[in-house]
Parts: structure tokens; C-alpha cells; sequence
């Protein structure tokens, strides 16, 4: 009996274990951000879709074998007064990872962000009231077998 | 307990500021043992230069556990660098370092 019962929560613990491995963020589930952080969100889906190319350097990797912690750089250091820097994950649960209001700050930041599966990484760079982006597709393969 | 690690390093003119704080960053939506943990992520960042905000950040529940950023802001050596969080629990964590 208690074997049965080892054997069961074992189960269940590697169950878990393959959840977490598969990616943190599930975007079929409950929206967990803050109101006032979904309308920034979608402030940022509406500026993707009007952001023309950007001319700024945009750092992610093709193939994150963990999803987890992907790192990725936005340098527009070359580009005066940049006021904002966004930081958008199309098939995220939570789309908009980060928004970085710079005030004084060259125009560089690198963070790293979690994925949930394979998407297209937009970076959004604010200048002078003028939006501009730059689109890598990040695959995030689960077990480093390709997928 | 959160802690933070904030160095930031002068260099012609540019302290590049990399910070690491330690945070668990749970989105809400992960569940352990069938339960879902609570949402627990930093929600607002700021960076101060010698007393004046130069990085107001928005995160979201995407960014990685322990998150990591860097940036460039003008500046000289022994320059006061402060940084300031509040997570979505209201928890807030400050740093305050001298640019080596």
C-alpha cells in the first residue's frame, strides 16, 4: 500500500516537474499582470502593429533551449533622446514583458525574460514621439531535441 | 529575503549599471503539487543618478526569475547610484551604491 502511495505521488511530482520544464506561461490561462500593466500591454500590441523598422541593434537568441531565461539586448545607443524601450513576446500569456522609461539613460538595456513556447520577440524603441521596432523569432525547445 | 546586487562601473564617461536582484517571480499561473502558487513579481523598478530617476521600469510577470538588467547612463566615477523595487505584494527593496 504504501509502495502504491510512493509510486502515485512520484508520478505526480515528475507531472510537475514536466509543467515547469515545459515553460512557465500558458497563454490559454488566467491573466495575472495588474489592470493598470494591461493597458500598458495593450498600448504596446497597438504600437507593434504601427512600428515601423527600426534602425537600433536588437540582440536575442534564434534557439533558447531553455525558456526560462532567454537574454536579450536592445542597443540604440546611436539614437538620440530615445525615451522608452519595450520589451513584447507575441505568444506570451503576458505579452508585454517589460517597458523601460528612460530619462537620461542611453539608449541600451539588456534583461533576460521567460518564454512559454517559440514566438516572435519585438523590441520597441520610443524616439522623439516616434515608435520603431525590430522582430527576431526566438524557438524555445524543450529538452534541446529541436521541436 | 530579497537582495540586491548592484554594480555599476564607470567607463569614459558611462556608468554601465548591471543589477541582479533576487526574486522568485511567480506569475500566477504556474502550479506546483496541483496548486497554483501566487502571483509574487516586482511590478515597478526605478534607478536613481545622483538623486535624479534615469530608468522608471514597467515589468511584467515574463521577466525571469532573479532578474538581471543592465544600462548605460552618462556619468563619473563616484557617482551615487540607487535602485528601488515594489513587487505586486507591495514588498519594496533599495540598494544604494558609489560607481566604482
Amino acid at each position: 500500500m504504501k509502495r502504491r502511495l510512493f509510486l502515485k505521488s512520484a508520478m505526480a511530482g515528475s507531472a510537475v516537474a514536466t509543467a515547469v520544464g515545459a515553460g512557465l506561461l500558458t497563454p490559454s490561462m488566467v491573466f495575472a499582470n495588474s489592470a493598470s500593466f494591461k493597458v500598458k500591454s495593450d498600448a504596446a500590441s497597438a504600437a507593434v502593429a504601427n512600428a515601423g523598422q527600426g534602425s537600433f541593434k536588437f540582440k536575442a537568441p534564434k534557439i533558447a533551449e531553455n525558456g526560462a531565461v532567454v537574454p536579450i539586448t536592445v542597443d540604440a545607443s546611436k539614437i538620440k533622446r530615445v525615451t522608452n524601450i519595450s520589451f513584447y513576446i507575441k505568444n506570451n500569456s503576458t505579452p508585454l514583458a517589460a517597458s523601460f522609461n528612460l530619462s537620461g539613460a542611453q539608449g541600451y538595456t539588456s534583461t533576460r525574460v521567460k518564454m512559454g513556447k517559440t514566438s516572435p520577440v519585438i523590441a520597441l524603441v520610443t524616439a522623439g514621439g516616434t515608435t520603431t521596432s525590430k522582430t527576431q523569432e526566438v524557438k524555445v525547445t524543450i529538452g534541446g531535441c529541436g521541436g | 529575503m530579497a537582495s540586491i546586487k548592484l554594480k555599476p562601473k564607470a567607463r569614459k564617461g558611462v556608468i554601465g549599471i548591471k543589477c541582479l536582484i533576487k526574486h522568485p517571480m511567480e506569475t500566477g499561473l504556474r502550479k506546483k503539487k496541483g496548486k497554483i502558487v501566487p502571483a509574487n513579481y516586482i511590478e515597478n523598478m526605478v534607478i536613481l543618478h545622483n538623486g535624479n530617476k534615469v530608468v522608471d521600469a514597467d515589468i511584467g510577470s515574463s521577466i525571469s526569475k532573479n532578474p538581471y538588467f543592465k544600462f548605460n547612463v552618462p556619468g563619473a566615477k563616484g557617482d551615487t547610484i540607487e535602485l528601488k523595487y515594489t513587487d505586486n505584494k507591495g514588498k519594496t527593496g533599495s540598494a544604494t551604491v558609489k560607481s566604482k
